[in-house]
């Protein structure tokens, strides 16, 4: 017995090893920054819980928060469902090209956040950016995507664009492991091609659908890049506490709040576990009926 | 960025705290007062430079780069690696992240003086006292001498400074029969003129920007910041900051700025297309704009800032920066020597040469400096109107020892005003609020 255990440790020790020193080590020093508060004058104290019941009361943390969970209701829904009509199209067999477009549709993924959002900064330009161009050649009056009620969708169409090949792909493979007897079977029944949808294909990718969905939840809460280096281009529309990351950041290199800053970082670790967890359960539920 | 695996979450929210490692401890919180013991000799020094050896300056300050191949080729066994951080608040990110990591750190910085206290105060750079700086007194202007001062500490050594003038367009001026403004009433009424004239043209541009905004309150009087010690005073209600929002709520209104944020692309674009007519800037300005807007080349003129009353003769400093020494620095002897031929011996020459304003009164009383003829701006001799402009600074002002958190939230709350959701007034309101509760959090005693 003794012996069998001590050959499972062997086995699992490099792992553990790795996952304590960048995984569990991290956040214990996170939480044991997050009970002390640095000043500028005055050193280092320990504050027990006080950052915490400060970031549950911090208008600006609630801000972030609320904006990334509009983000995730709006945004997440309108990607997965573009997702979802592309897979549908290249598995149907009928799309000319499908391998083309399964490609070029993923191709944005393979694109850095940081070049993306560079490179729609550079089209949203109401100035010297192609709105403008536009608005200068037609006289159109495309309002400024960068302004600040316009700018959470600027950054959800980056957002879009970037992330919809790669969860075409994830139900794309869903659909693929989809047992073709099923389809043929199906159609002796004389069932059409809306009719395989409803009945076969989308029962078949409710797990892709959970999975891509936590990966977008996740995604929402982490917000940082495009935010981050839209801010250049429209300093006003983007504030210091425009999403949890940002103002984790903000508060950690300009503010050098670093105790504050991983406070807010624990706490977003902690609802992202939450609502990815909730999601999962509520989603997973109906497949083992 | 839409980090797509859960482990990537933790791991991105992590890394924040990861990079935060090496902050946790300073516990020391005096303000540094005393002046720290010369330990390093000149002879020190000069040994380290024929030794030699490699230092990795962070500037985003362009006639550095001559200076960097002058010292190289003086002392041909010691290597400069400069590296262009980012200019301003991007340039104290990365600083600060180096700092905090405790890697990567620069051996020599560039800060402006408006950042150097806070820097200072979190015992971030090395007292230049150990080299025996303070032997330096009088070769700087007094205020840039005073702005690297803490206490009796020198935290840096002026590289330049940056006393405000008019900068300005000639050719489109002219084109649109535009009098260079003395006051700032011209100035307006010149703004509204070049606008109605042309529509895609703009007297300057402004987003918000909190070193202008101070400037300029700075020239009207206002001392919205009282600092003592760790005594500190925010207050935006004084009749010298209403003489700057009086001015540009106006402009602001009237849409008569360029809304293009300040060094982006689209502004020296603007610069370039004469859409930005013209600008009041610090005197660092020839070089960049020689180097940033080659096409503006023999367009651009400087005259005096323009005044709030008619006659007068007040002027203030934006920006201006030293070069300091991080405490973590790995060579600080060669980063010393490196200081010192930069703004003090040849590179100092080197770069008034080249466009740069300098601190030390040698070149700023030279003959040669103040004769020099500036063929990108038709010939005109700019130091004239410049230095003309440095005997002129009002004197008192003083910035918060956490300036750079301030003008990094001035976005947040004075921005605002430029996007028309509330006044300058009100933005500087909240600019004042924010402030100061990030003063008391930070342990400052604060009104």
């Amino acid at each position: 017995m003794t012996r069998r255990s001590w050959i499972g440790w062997g086995f699992t020790g490099p792992f553990l090893a790795v996952f304590a020193l960048v995984f569990l080590a991290p956040i214990a020093y996170s939480a044991y920054l997050s009970v002390f508060r640095t000043q500028l004058v005055g050193g280092t104290t320990f504050v027990g819980l006080e950052n915490y019941t400060k970031a549950l009361s911090d208008p600006q943390f609630w801000e972030a928060l609320t904006r990334v969970g509009l983000f995730l209701v709006i945004q997440v829904p309108i990607m997965l469902f573009l997702a979802l009509l592309i897979a549908l199209a290249i598995d149907s067999g009928r799309l000319y090209g499908a391998a083309f477009f399964r490609i070029s549709i993923f191709l944005p993924y393979a694109v850095p956040a940081v070049v993306a959002t560079l490179m729609w900064g550079f089209m949203y330009g109401s100035r010297i950016g192609l709105v403008g161009n536009l608005n200068e050649s037609f006289g159109w009056a495309i309002p400024d995507p960068l302004a600040p009620d316009l700018i959470l969708t600027a950054i959800g169409n980056i957002v879009t664009w970037e992330f919809v090949g790669y969860n075409m792909i994830i139900l794309y493979s869903g659909l693929r492991v989809v047992d073709t007897a099923l389809y043929e079977a199906a159609a002796i029944d004389g069932a059409g091609q809306f009719r395989i949808i409803r009945a076969i294909k989308l029962p078949a990718l409710r797990g892709p659908l959970v999975v891509a969905t936590i990966f977008s939840i996740i995604g929402s809460f982490q917000l940082f890049n495009e935010p981050q280096i839209l801010d250049t281009l429209a300093p006003n529309s983007i504030t210091t506490y425009f999403t949890p990351n940002v103002y984790a950041y903000q508060l950690s290199f300009a503010g050098q709040q670093v105790n504050y800053s991983a406070t807010i970082a624990l706490i977003m670790g902690v609802v992202t576990m939450l609502v990815a967890y909730l999601f999962q359960r509520r989603g997973m539920r109906g497949a083992e009926r | 960025m839409m980090i797509t695996r859960r482990r990537a979450l933790l791991g991105a929210a992590l890394s924040i705290t990861l990079l935060a490692a090496g902050c946790g401890g300073s516990d020391d919180s005096d303000s540094g007062g005393a002046a720290a013991e010369t330990t390093v000799s000149e002879a020190d020094v000069q040994a380290a430079l024929d030794a030699g050896g490699a230092i990795k300056v962070w500037a985003w300050e362009p006639t550095l780069k001559q200076v960097v191949a002058d010292f190289q080729k003086k002392y041909p066994k010691v290597k400069v690696e400069l590296v262009n951080s980012g200019t301003g608040n991007d340039a104290y990110t990365a600083l600060q992240n180096a700092i905090t990591a405790g890697t990567g750190v620069p051996d020599v910085a560039q800060i402006e003086y408006y950042a150097l206290p806070q820097y200072a105060l979190a015992k971030n750079l090395t007292d230049l006292n150990t080299f025996g700086a303070s032997g330096l007194d009088g070769t700087f202007t007094p205020g840039t001498w005073n702005s690297v001062h803490a206490g009796e500490a020198v935290y840096g050594l002026p590289m330049d400074s940056g006393p405000m003038a008019l900068f300005y367009n000639k050719e489109v001026f002219d084109k649109h029969g535009i009098a260079v403004p003395a006051t700032w009433q011209e100035y307006a009424a010149a703004a509204e003129k070049l606008h109605a004239a042309d529509p895609k043209a703009y007297i300057t541009s402004d987003s918000g920007d909190a070193g202008f905004t101070t400037s300029m309150i700075w020239q009207a009087g206002g001392k919205p910041y009282t600092v003592d010690g760790t005594n500190v005073g925010v207050n935006f209600s004084d009749p010298g900051t209403q003489k700057f929002t009086g001015l540009w709520q106006p402009l602001i209104d009237k849409k008569l700025l360029n809304p293009v944020p300040g060094w982006s692309d689209g502004w020296y674009q603007g610069l370039a297309d004469g859409t930005i007519a013209s600008l009041v800037i610090g005197a660092w300005m020839p070089a960049n704009l020689e180097s940033g807007v080659k096409a503006g080349n023999g367009k651009w003129r400087v005259a005096p800032m323009p005044q709030w009353e008619a006659g007068g003769k007040a002027t203030s400093e934006n920006g201006g920066s030293s070069i300091a020494i991080p405490e973590k620095a790995a060579n600080k002897t060669l980063a010393y020597a490196f200081l010192k031929y930069a703004t003090v011996d040849e590179g100092a020459a080197t770069r008034a040469a080249n466009g740069a304003f300098p601190a030390t009164t040698k070149e700023l009383g030279s003959t040669e400096f103040l004769g020099k003829e500036f063929p990108y701006f038709g010939g005109q001799k700019v130091n004239e109107v410049l230095a003309a402009s440095a005997g002129q600074v009002v004197p008192g002002w003083s910035y918060l020892p956490f300036q750079v958190y301030a003008n990094s939230i001035y976005g947040d709350t004075v921005g605002k005003a430029y996007l028309g959701q509330g006044t300058l007034q009100d933005g500087l309101k909240s600019w004042q609020d924010a402030s100061v509760k990030y003063g008391q959090e930070q342990g400052f005693t604060v009104k």
